[in-house]
């Protein structure tokens, strides 16, 4: 039997017989349940932790930034490297709904609701730390260049920090309006569906009256076009920006060009680890494994490898172009990094990066659940290496030897950084349980449903047809069921 | 009678509740507010009375709270009648001396206000000339101290003074009717009238003896000279006279007898002129790295046990050259090569050669004094004249106070600034004999350990609030002026002796009655007493030291002195050296932070005392205990750099003594042997000593004439706990790295310097040039700084002066193991060579103030910028503490606030974490700040400024004299505090300016000059003078 005029190669996006009322019902259910005994333990230790390291944070604030234990020759520690960390897992988030949607990449749309929350609770944690490694946060506005009466007195243009407030702000206000114009769609389906007044009313309010009417769906479309173009070079910026912090700086290790393409790599790499984390959370607790398939997962599984194999590279080029200088300092730091008190996070770096990520090259492994879930904290973990071997082994050994020294954090910088977590989670469990967690509208897009459903009917109807009259069905008239 | 319920209506009686509603209304009908007020009236407004009531309540506690959180207004009070020569904001300068026990510095006192806030070197003193050391600079600190002696007490309570006179003077009298013994207790008194005041008091009451008693003491000097030329005195060393000095352990540079003298004279034949190098050599023979070894041209370690022999081997070597008889019997050192090559070297100088040593046995300083004899010292770098009064302290005089007491002989005890009850080895049996002494009164400055033992307390004035008067050697008399009234209820202590011995006078009178009498006389062309007495008060310093004597005859037995030394055998064993630290002294100066947190030189330990051993012994100690080696030098993939401050604490036993102590692996230090400081385990040294270190006075022992310092036969055990110590530089080695410059020799400078200053000139020009920017172009003053590594012997002075002028806060022993120390300005300390007996070489390492700063350009909000006159300044005001300019500073040389250190938050609350006796957080303390220099608070970020307030007023100073700016008008703290005068800092674009002249000088080199960051500091390369004289 003729396949109805579809191409046979693409496979569908979803699984199961789904029709859009099997969707709605199905993506809106986790929200509109009461929530589980499950999620409320969830909650209860992710704010805990939140907490806690809200509480370190009023300490540090109350008693200055000596409660960490960074010292006269390395300033910047677990803060920084959280930063950038954090950072760096945003940015799987605007690739997704950014440069995905520009390519045209369908399959985006089970993953990238999930993934531009997590973009923007990974923002709002890094921003915590560069506003809080201030020695006197409460002057924090002196960063932005507002008009005042001294002088006027503006901030350092020349400064990569200053940058950083830039790039980072604008980078928040786009990712947020991004995640939120997408979501106007669906919160209206569950405003609509709501039977509860409140509900009702909220969602009410946060889908700023949206209708579905043909109007409403073409602006929705084009804002969502441009907002893709403009997150399209943030993806870029935005870590090329972090790495500045770096890259223009004097310190061996930090002073390298190198430094934007393996950043921007390095973000993907780690964001794309963190949304198969969540992912494969959310799939198994809200039963939306036909919506996130192994498919997807595999899709992302290949950009690990690809930004995995980017960073080993940009490893080993540093390590040459050490050798390759002739610069002692250069030399030294590197070889510091590899041999020097640091050399277990070095190690792990290597390990968690350049290592691991190249099991993905055999299918078995790119497709099961569990070793990519594993792969995906291995993978986190070695990022936070990563930024943690560049910021402190460049600076705990730089140009004087007499000031060389060591750093290791105290609890209170543990603890803020336990607490981010414990945000991150706390705002994505919120999120779970409020919005829906894949975009509804855009799903149905990828839904073939007229067609498949048409072509089951015929199916069925030839199949009664050829019992009734007893024939034996000819070979040309087989269905022909698709092979991944 | 019944009350009547009386009604009015049938609706009152029903009780209608419509009725009963409305006559519970003030107005029964509604009131017709809209037609009196209209419809958009604010009566008819949704805010209720009781709204409104609500929001004015709330406003008004809201303001009330608002305004009593106000930070309390501080007023500043005019002078009503403005004191004489005081002008608010400008310093007076009143020039006096810094006497402390046998410390002394011709000082210059810079007042605020009627404040004393800063120490500085007096130019006009011919011992000092200018020149401070680190105990000088801190003594300001030590006026400040809020647990000096406030009170007179009676039996540790405090009372009046007019009772502990009452009660005092009654006692005298009994004694003195009775014919008891009074015995006064001193520490060296360099004061001619207190002397004198001394003798009067002696007078009064007879049967008064005055008893010297110094913890570190150089009575074997003493003995020594008496026994050899019959003059008991320490001479008065001439090392500017010396091309070859050999210390036996003597360390002339830190702390023996005189060190700022010494250094002054040392340093003379140390400078490089370039058309004519000449420089002169220095020999240490020692176990520990003292200051003045790690300087050494030639440093030999040897055992303390053998340094007397070596002694003996130097004499027979000398001895044969010089055709006089040699002892017999003198076994071979270690060091025997050495010395034989060392002794052609003395006889090729001789006449200008010097060997001195710090073994306070007599009978080694004999045979010290027969080498100075053969090599004709006496009259060219050694004076018996003009001798110094820095040590008068005789051993068995205080071994027999302490037996006299013990026997009752003694009756009445005062104790004038002299601490045995800790600063002895006899500490114990002197509490003991205390109990003995029916009279017991303490003149010293605090409550110490001896003074809490003596049942009346007199506590002395601080130096800077007293008159006094020094005659620190022969002929050359110093006054010292108050500077500020007593802050606390003391009383100076010659004005007790004075009042006790009934004269009438006050000590201020009574010096310059003195004066006038025994020194006025001497001074020729002076006018009147009084324009004598105001010029010498100006100048603080009168000098009428005489001309050297010339040749002194030599009369001590050599033989009988050598057969005494050689009787001494070496037990086996460690043997331990204890020594002075640099800063806190003899421990003397503890309970002041400044001179605790200023590293020592070599170790680079603070806040600490330790045992210092050698590494190879530390690895067989720690192999055969099976304990792990924390050392930068064992394993390079495991040493991290602040474990390595993570140390083992032994056990040190000798005799029936042993105590616990941290064991520091100390690169030089001779193998087999360990090294203790003394001074630290003070129980009554006031806020910021207490239980810091350990006492090791116990180790002192007595041979019978002297005490001995240096031990054989101990024993170091292991623990098995650890500590954690605090010290600035944890990494010791230079990785290779061109940082430091040295010629290895003053033959490959005269050859090479001309070509290599050409070179590195063409070198830097290459590199200031390649660059796309714009060059910054300094018109009329770009400031910049020469620091001479050659000149340079690490003292610390200058961290201590940069201290006190910049108001740097001190942070205490658990920060500074934290790395958190805030010194603006530290010495660099590295070591090159063989680890046993490596050569050490010191780079003070400050803010480089570079022209293309690399902390400049990362600052978000331009908190740190540069001054059109080269400045890389800081705003604090502008800082939010990102930290980034201290990571991009290849230099390392800033300091956050990591917290609130000195109390300059408007939050004094969240100070915790600094102890409160460390740093400067009580007002007391507070008033040695600079009130020139911003208290920066937490979270920003600071660094040397290159002491820009006083750039300030050199410029403001010459602008007032209407002229420009001349070479000298602004100078920094760490240069005017230098002994050595290694720094030179002016205008460089001043041609003729000494900055300039430094400036060309070959040697210049800068640190990290390829990273193109265009340090304003030059360093003049070290030279080293090791090659044999002939």
């Amino acid at each position: 039997m003729a396949n109805f005029g579809e191409s046979s190669v693409r496979p569908s996006l979803i699984k199961g017989d789904k029709t859009y009322h099997d969707i709605t019902e199905d993506i809106c259910r986790p929200v509109e349940k009461a929530p589980t005994r499950l999620w409320y333990i969830a909650i209860t230790i992710t704010s805990l932790t939140a907490l806690y390291g809200l509480t370190l944070l009023g300490w540090t604030i109350f008693k200055g930034i000596g409660v960490w234990g960074l010292n006269k020759t390395v300033g910047w520690g677990w803060d920084i490297t959280n930063f950038v960390w954090w950072i760096g897992i945003g940015h799987a988030g605007t690739l997704i709904s950014a440069i995905l949607l520009l390519f045209r990449q369908k399959w985006r749309t089970g993953v990238n609701r999930s993934a531009e929350a997590m973009t923007i609770f990974a923002v709002i944690c890094a921003a915590i730390f560069p506003l809080f490694h201030m020695g006197r946060v409460w002057d924090a506005f002196f960063v932005f260049p507002y008009p005042n009466t001294r002088g006027p007195l503006w901030p350092n243009f020349d400064s990569a920090l200053l940058w950083d407030v830039f790039a980072i702000s604008t980078y928040f206000s786009v990712s947020l309006l991004f995640w939120y114009s997408g979501l106007i769609p669906d919160i209206a389906t569950l405003r609509d569906r709501a039977k509860n007044k409140i509900a009702k009313w909220t969602y009410g309010f946060m889908s700023f009256g949206w209708t579905g009417s043909a109007k409403h769906w073409q602006r929705f479309e084009t804002l969502a076009l441009v907002l893709a173009g403009l997150s399209t070079p943030l993806v870029l910026s935005v870590h090329t920006i972090v790495s500045f912090d770096f890259a223009t700086s004097v310190i061996p290790g930090w002073h390298t060009t190198i430094f934007p393409p393996y950043f921007v790599a390095g973000a993907i790499f780690s964001g794309f680890a963190m949304v198969l984390t969540l992912l494969v959370i959310v799939r198994k607790v809200f039963k939306l494994e036909e919506y996130i398939t192994v498919d997807h997962m595999e899709s992302m599984n290949k950009i690990i490898i690809l930004t995995g194999s980017i960073v080993g590279c940009a490893y080993l080029t540093e390590l040459f172009v050490a050798w390759y200088s002739g610069n002692m300092y250069e030399q030294y730091a590197f070889q510091n990094r590899a041999l020097g008190p640091y050399f277990w996070a070095y190690w792990s770096m290597m390990t968690c990066n350049v290592i691991s990520p190249q099991l993905f090259w055999i299918r078995k492994l790119r497709r099961n659940v569990w070793f990519t879930f594993f792969m995906s904290i291995v993978i986190n973990c070695g990022m936070w290496f990563e930024r943690f071997v560049i910021i402190v082994t460049s600076m705990h050994r730089d140009y004087l030897p007499s000031s060389w020294s060591y750093y290791s954090p105290t609890y209170v910088e543990i603890g803020i950084f336990l607490g981010t977590i414990g945000i991150f989670l706390t705002l994505f469990l919120i999120f779970a349980k409020t919005l829906p967690v894949i975009a509804i509208a855009e799903v149905k897009h990828i839904l073939k449903m007229s067609g498949e459903a048409q072509k089951k009917k015929n199916e069925a109807a030839e199949r009664a047809h050829d019992l009734e009259h007893g024939a034996v069905p000819s070979p040309a008239f087989q269905t022909t069921s698709y092979k991944p | 009678m019944e009350q009547k319920n009386y009604w009015k209506g049938i609706e009152e009686l029903q009780k209608d509740p419509a009725f009963v509603e409305a006559s519970s209304k003030e107005f029964r009908e509604e009131l017709p507010l809209e037609e009196i007020f209209g419809s958009d009236s604010t009566m008819l407004a949704s805010t209720k009375r009781r709204d409104f009531l609500k929001l004015m309540g709330f406003s008004i506690s809201a303001a009330a709270l608002a305004a009593s959180c106000k930070i309390p207004v501080r007023q500043v009070i005019p002078y009503v009648f403005k004191p004489e020569e005081v002008y608010p904001g400008v310093a007076n300068y009143y020039a006096s001396s810094f006497i402390d026990g046998s410390d002394y510095c011709s000082i210059l006192v810079k007042t605020r206000e009627g404040r004393p806030i800063k120490i500085e070197g007096n130019s006009m003193s011919s011992l000092s000339g200018g020149a401070t050391n680190a105990r000088t600079q801190g003594f300001i600190l030590s006026l400040y101290d809020k647990t000096r002696g406030q009170n007179p007490t009676v039996n540790n309570e405090n009372t009046t003074w007019d009772v502990v006179d009452g009660e005092i003077k009654k006692q005298l009298q009994d004694i003195k009717a009775k014919g008891g013994n009074i015995r006064i207790l001193s520490s060296t008194v360099l004061s001619p009238s207190t002397k004198q005041v001394i003798a009067d008091f002696a007078e009064y009451y007879p049967n008064t003896k005055h008893v010297v008693f110094e913890p570190v003491s150089n009575a074997g000097i003493l003995l020594a000279n008496e026994r050899s030329f019959g003059k008991k005195v320490i001479p008065g060393y001439r090392f500017d006279n010396a091309k070859l000095i050999v210390s036996f352990g003597a360390d002339f540079l830190g702390t023996w007898i005189s060190p700022v003298e010494y250094t002054r004279q040392y340093i003379k034949n140390r400078k490089i002129d370039a058309g004519n190098p000449k420089m002169n050599k220095l020999v240490s023979f020692e176990s520990r790295v003292s200051l003045t070894g790690s300087n050494a041209d030639l440093r030999v370690p040897i055992k303390p046990s053998e340094q007397s022999i070596a002694i003996l081997g130097l004499y027979n070597k000398i001895a044969a050259k010089a055709g006089a008889s040699s002892i017999s019997g003198v076994p071979s050192t270690s060091a025997d090569d050495k010395i034989s090559g060392v002794a052609d070297e003395l006889i090729a100088a001789k006449g200008a050669a010097l060997v001195v040593s710090n073994n306070n046995d007599a009978n080694v300083q004999t045979v010290v004094n027969a080498i100075n004899d053969i090599l004709g010292s006496y009259g060219n770098t050694i004076d018996l004249d003009n001798y110094s009064n820095a040590q008068q302290a005789i051993d068995s005089d205080v071994m027999e106070l302490v037996d006299d007491m013990k026997n009752k002989k003694v009756d009445a005890l005062i104790v004038y600034n002299s601490n045995p009850g800790y600063a002895s080895g006899f500490a114990k049996q002197f509490a003991d004999a205390i109990k003995n002494v029916g009279l017991t009164i303490s003149l010293n400055g605090r409550q110490d350990e001896t003074a809490s033992l003596l049942k009346y307390g007199c506590p002395d004035n601080h130096n800077l609030e007293s008159w006094n008067d020094a005659e620190p050697r022969k002929g050359i008399y110093s006054l010292a002026q108050p500077t500020i009234a007593a802050i606390f209820n003391t009383r100076q202590a010659q004005n007790s002796l004075l009042k006790w011995s009934d004269n009438t006078d006050d000590y201020y009178t009574y010096i310059q009655k003195y004066w006038e009498k025994n020194i006025y006389p001497s001074a020729k062309d002076s006018g009147s007493f009084q324009s004598f007495w105001d010029n010498s008060l100006k100048n603080g310093v009168y000098e009428n030291a005489a001309e050297s004597g010339g040749k002194e005859t030599f009369k001590g037995d050599v033989s009988t002195v050598a057969a005494n030394i050689l009787k001494n055998k070496s037990e086996g064993g460690v043997e331990i050296f204890l020594y002075e630290n640099i800063g806190i002294g003899n421990g003397k100066y503890a309970d002041n932070p400044w001179l605790q947190e200023m590293p020592d030189p070599i170790s680079k330990v603070c806040w600490d005392n330790y045992v210092s051993v050698s590494f190879q012994w530390a690895k067989k100690f720690f192999e055969s205990n099976s304990l792990a080696m924390n050392l930068s030098y064992d394993d390079k993939r495991t040493k991290d750099d602040l474990d390595y401050n993570t140390v083992h604490i032994v056990k040190v036993t000798s005799g029936d003594f042993s105590v616990e102590l941290p064991l520091v692996v100390q690169p030089g230090q001779l193998d087999g042997t360990a090294s203790i400081a003394l001074g630290y385990g003070r129980t009554k040294a006031g806020r910021a000593a207490n239980q810091i270190g350990k006492d090791v006075y116990p180790l002192v022992s007595y041979n019978g004439e002297t005490f001995s310092y240096a031990l054989t036969n101990a024993s170091i055990k292991p623990t098995g706990k650890t500590y954690q110590i605090a010290r600035t530089q944890s990494h010791n080695t230079l990785e290779g790295r061109p940082i430091i410059n040295e010629y290895s020799s003053l033959s490959e400078y005269k050859s090479k310097h001309a070509e290599d200053g050409k070179k590195y000139k063409e070198d830097h020009e290459e590199i200031r040039k390649s660059t796309i920017y714009k060059q910054i172009t300094y018109q009329g003053i770009k400031w910049g700084m020469s620091i001479d590594l050659n000149s340079c012997i690490g003292c610390g002075t200058c961290v201590v002066a940069c201290n006190a002028e910049n108001n740097v806060p001190m942070v205490g022993q658990n920060e500074v193991f934290r790395a958190h120390e805030m010194h603006w300005m530290r010495i660099d300390r590295y070591y090159s060579g063989d680890i046993e007996n490596p050569e050490v070489t010191f780079q003070p390492m400050l803010c480089q103030h570079c022209e293309n700063a690399p902390c400049e350009n990362v600052c978000p909000v331009s908190a740190t910028n540069h001054s059109s006159e080269g400045l890389n300044q800081m705003i604090y005001n502008r800082c939010v503490g990102t930290k980034y300019c201290l990571n991009n500073c290849p230099y390392k040389v800033r300091r956050f606030n990591w917290f609130d250190y000195t109390m300059a938050d408007t939050a004094p609350w969240n100070a915790l974490n600094v102890k409160d006796d460390v740093a400067m957080t009580d007002s007391i303390t507070r008033m040695v700040l600079n009130p020139d220099v911003t208290v920066r608070s937490r979270g920003v970020m600071e660094k040397c400024s290159f002491c820009v307030q006083r750039l300030q007023e050199g410029k403001l100073n010459a602008k007032k004299e209407n002229r420009p700016l001349k070479d000298g008008d602004a100078k920094t703290a760490c240069q005017t505090g230098c002994p050595t005068q290694a720094i030179t800092f002016g205008n460089l674009l001043d041609d003729n300016s000494a900055i300039m002249a430094a400036r060309n000088d070959d040697r210049t080199f800068f640190v990290l000059d390829d990273l193109h960051t265009l340090p304003s500091i030059g360093y003049l390369t070290k030279v080293r003078n090791t090659e044999t004289l002939s």
